[in-house]
């Protein structure tokens, strides 16, 4: 019995990993134009990318999810459930992202800018090779922690029919009378997937560590 | 414009009830999560073995499971044991639990910024160990807390929209309700987006603010 409850819960699986990943990577890449316009010299820059920020953090991610699948699909163009879930919660990582990565220079010594200013090294090499490499390593435990969190909002999607793990847990449950187990399970799931993403992601920090100025 | 307009303006009330709804829930998962969330953050410090793994047990429970699962699992799976809470009940039971066990972090951390030597001062003026904690350690650990307590209050409300899940008539329930009745999706999740965005967008700038003035004396 169990047995079979797991098995159907499961099927959600790669459903949850492939919106985690691609609504992660998507934020990975827009939260670079977003953390630019906040780090902007030109307040109008600066601004703008501040209420993009807060206004992607301040909505919650159901009404970003529904805005988009029910009120951009009926209204102009036809959008699958998991296309509204990608956009949705790719928009909201970009946002936090760009927070992260924003972070992550203000965390950079001075003098990692200054010298490769003094170097003369011309912009491009300045960001390719020099800081941007070291951001990156800073990035990494608090964009982890967001990949975590954003596992977990996936969820999300359930409720606009992507048939990921807490859609297979509630339609299960709604058939058979072993919410309980079910729900446990489902929750389980998640946690056992966040663990690997843990754990690499501690291992990767160690390892990238070393790279870094100090 | 004025169309639209038309239609807010009759949206607006069902709106504002869903909106005080989603602020009572709010307010009653915090009323019940952050005490908890205290207790957790000492349960974690106990002597006692079986209670610290029982708030280790909670806590990795609390932040780990998806709350939209926690919701259900609270709403359609208690009542399989016999539990049937309403879904106010059952909103308010696992919002807690998730504020409890996010709030345990964020008040742990606060209990380790104040200095061993004020918890001895404490204890070597004679205070027994619940007073040392009452008028000498909270005090000062909580005035580290709260800002970080007040911007997850914020998230609180905005986790509240998961109840829509398990049929709570708070704002994002009333918005696709009036949307599915009329088909007009876009204009009054437009208004239900807005009306989160009032509240959290001044609240969060508020917040930021008050965390800069706090740490303004800060090394």
């Amino acid at each position: 019995m169990i047995a079979s409850f797991v098995t159907t819960i499961a099927a959600g699986i790669p459903w949850t990993v492939l919106l985690t990943v691609s609504a992660f990577g998507t934020g990975i890449v827009f939260g670079i134009p977003i953390c630019m316009m906040l780090m902007s010299r030109i307040i109008i820059l600066s601004l703008l990318g501040k209420f993009i920020v807060l206004m992607l953090r301040s909505v919650p991610p159901i009404v970003w999810l529904f805005f988009i699948f029910f009120g951009i699909g009926s209204a102009w163009a036809e959008v699958s459930p998991f296309e509204a879930a990608w956009i949705g919660l790719g928009l909201i990582t970009a946002a936090n992202m760009a927070e992260v990565y924003r972070g992550a220079f203000a965390a950079l010594s001075p003098g990692q800018h200054e010298a490769a200013t003094a170097l003369g090294l011309p912009l491009r090499h300045r960001f390719v090779d020099v800081i941007g490499p070291q951001v990156v390593r800073v990035a990494i435990p608090s964009a982890a922690t967001y990949a975590i969190s954003l596992l977990k909002d996936t969820a999300i999607a359930s409720t606009i029919g992507v048939h990921e793990i807490a859609f297979q847990a509630y339609h299960l449950s709604q058939s058979t009378f072993h919410s309980l187990d079910l729900f446990a399970v489902a929750a389980l799931l998640y946690i056992l997937i966040s663990l690997p993403m843990a754990w690499l992601t501690r291992w990767a920090d160690h390892a990238m560590k070393r790279g870094l100025a100090r | 414009m004025s169309d639209l307009l038309a239609l807010w303006a009759e949206w607006l009330p069902t709106l504002l009830n869903g909106l005080a709804v989603s602020v009572k829930v709010t307010g009653a998962s915090l009323a019940l999560g952050i005490p908890l969330g205290l207790l957790l953050a000492l349960g974690l410090q106990s002597k006692r073995l079986p209670v610290r793994v029982i708030a280790l047990t909670m806590i990795e429970a609390g932040r780990g499971a998806p709350v939209l699962i926690m919701l259900q699992f609270a709403y359609f799976g208690l009542p399989t044991v016999g539990v049937s809470l309403s879904s106010f009940g059952a909103a308010t039971l696992a919002l807690a639990w998730n504020a409890g066990a996010y709030t345990s972090e964020i008040i742990r951390a606060g209990l380790e910024a104040v200095p061993q030597g004020q918890r001895e001062a404490a204890v070597a003026v004679g205070l027994n160990g619940f007073d040392a904690l009452r008028f000498v350690v909270l005090p000062q650990s909580l005035r580290v807390s709260v800002p970080a307590l007040l911007g997850f209050s914020i998230s609180v409300l905005q986790t509240s929209s998961l109840c829509f899940s398990i049929a709570l008539p708070e704002l994002v329930s009333q918005a696709y309700t009036a949307g599915s009745n009329t088909f007009q999706y876009m204009p009054i999740l437009l208004l239900a987006a807005c009306l989160y965005a009032a509240i959290c967008l001044p609240a969060t700038v508020m917040v930021s603010a008050l965390e800069r003035h706090l740490g303004r004396h800060a090394a």
